[in-house]
């Protein structure tokens, strides 16, 4: 496993992602609520790039007709049969222990720590002054 | 082919036996003084007012060594005796009344004939053999009148089903039922779901059809759509006692529909959170089917391979389905099933479902 700088904080707005593709793999870093997330940008149902879908909250109901939004944001719904993931897990919401998506680690650090590197497949330069989005793969 | 008998330990119980209102004057005594003399004066008692789902002379809907000189099929206690309970010996047998007064466009008057085929049912029928179990008549377009009725027969046990057809004017999970499921959950009794449709709208999602074969044929698929229907709005969610027995659905097409409803939920699923598993374990869970008719597949092995599929052997309820024409002597056991299944599904499957045979 090895970690590598895949953007900066700032690069990554609020509610969206940049995929990134780190040994030939493409992963998808969110920018969600003030945390970071990775997921591998594939469906695991048909290999859709998961991570072009939208994001919506967490939907559950009490009962008919009653409708419940929670963690906004933080489901991954795939672009093409609206399967649901928690991008915190990988889990799919209709069956989530065996249907997942792969996900990293994911970690910010300042650039006057990862200066000192060495780094693999570093896809930004880095500075020291800035903040800076560090997967393990 | 090896034919499987009823084995001499098991006391069967019959899930779908037809009684008929022998003609509409044999309700008058049972009707109150305002309903009787509703329908003299209206001429209206020498009309049979039969379903059109069952045309009496319909071949499919009396066997021909069942057919009697006189009368309905179905109509006289000698003939269920003499054609079901000696040959079968069951336990029990739940009969369900098919008749115009379930849908009757006139409420008052739907409710009142339902009234009277349950008094005639108690009277002319429960009281005369033990053995004997019925479900509730009632007219389900009309939610507070049917649960005046539910409510008024509960008290007699040997009531132990609430009577709907399959194919009405509202699909029958809408919110409209849901008193009728109330009460029924409510009072111990499933919600038995007969082919049939109330014939003033489209009996198929295709229209209006032209002949009989179409019309018998459609009724697997709608009982489809009152899987689609209980399950997406939510009705066991809402009632999670609640048992609904599918009668004279047929069975095989079940797979097909799990696969389906399954498959399409995983993506649409957001549109009704509160089917929050996958649909197949809510129905396994809620719904029984008789197994009169089995539309079995040629190869005898494959029901095993049904069954498989639809994954659960506590779903399937032993019927004969008389006077309907399945099976010929006493052969009403589908061919194919394992001997380890037939047990639940001829009497403990039922005795399951049914809290009021207990």
């Amino acid at each position: 496993m090895t970690r590598h700088i895949v953007a900066t904080v700032d690069e990554i707005a609020p509610g969206t992602c940049k995929i990134v593709t780190v040994k030939g793999r493409e992963i998808g870093v969110f920018h969600i609520n003030n945390e970071f997330f990775a997921l591998i940008n594939r469906c695991p149902h048909q290999g859709a790039q998961l991570c072009r879908g939208a994001l919506l909250s967490r939907l559950e109901s009490p009962g008919p007709g009653e409708y419940s939004l929670t963690r906004q944001g933080e489901m991954l719904r795939c672009p093409w049969h609206c399967w649901e993931f928690d991008v915190r897990t990988g889990q799919s919401w209709c069956d989530p222990d065996s249907v997942h998506a792969r996900t990293f680690a994911v970690e910010v650090e300042p650039g006057e720590k990862l200066a000192k590197g060495p780094f693999e497949a570093e896809t930004v330069p880095v500075s020291v002054e800035q903040n800076y989005v560090v997967i393990t793969v | 082919m090896c034919k499987i008998v009823i084995p001499a330990s098991v006391r069967p119980i019959d899930c779908d036996v037809h009684l008929a209102v022998p003609n509409t004057r044999a309700l008058l005594p049972y009707l109150d003084d305002y309903w009787r003399e509703h329908i003299i004066r209206r001429g209206i008692d020498g009309d049979n007012l039969e379903l059109s789902a069952y045309p009496p002379n319909a071949p499919l809907n009396c066997r021909p060594d069942w057919r009697p000189q006189q009368g309905l099929p179905g109509s006289q206690f000698e003939q269920l005796r003499d054609h079901v309970l000696e040959p079968f010996q069951p336990r029990f047998v739940i009969c369900n009344v098919l008749h115009g007064s379930q849908i009757m466009f006139s409420e008052d008057l739907s409710a009142a004939l339902c009234r009277a085929i349950n008094n005639w049912i108690a009277a002319e029928w429960l009281d005369r053999d033990p053995r004997l179990r019925a479900s509730i008549v009632v007219p389900a377009h009309s939610p507070e009148l049917a649960v005046a009725e539910i409510e008024r027969r509960a008290d007699d046990r040997r009531f132990v089903q609430v009577l709907m057809l399959a194919m009405t004017e509202m699909p029958l999970g809408r919110r409209q039922h849901w008193p009728i499921y109330q009460a029924a959950e409510h009072l111990d009794l499933p919600i038995g779901i007969h082919a049939g449709s109330s014939f003033r709208h489209p009996p198929s999602a295709l229209g209006w059809s032209s002949y009989y074969l179409e019309d018998y044929v459609s009724q697997a698929p709608g009982f489809s759509g009152v899987l689609n229907s209980l399950v997406t709005e939510g009705v066991f969610n809402k009632f999670p006692r609640l048992k609904v027995v599918l009668i004279e659905s047929g069975v095989s097409w079940l797979p097909a529909h799990f696969w389906r409803i399954n498959k399409t939920w995983r993506g649409v699923r957001s549109e009704t959170p509160w089917v929050d598993r996958v649909p197949s374990e809510i129905i396994r869970e809620h719904v029984r089917l008789t197994v009169q008719p089995f539309d079995d597949p040629p190869d005898k092995a494959l029901v095993q391979t049904i069954l498989d599929e639809i994954g659960s052997d506590e779903m399937l309820l032993f019927s004969t389905d008389y006077p309907h024409w399945h099976f010929e002597g006493t052969d009403a056991i589908p061919p194919g099933l394992p001997s380890d299944v037939l047990t639940k599904i001829l009497a403990d499957n039922a005795l399951a479902t049914y809290a009021r045979l207990n």
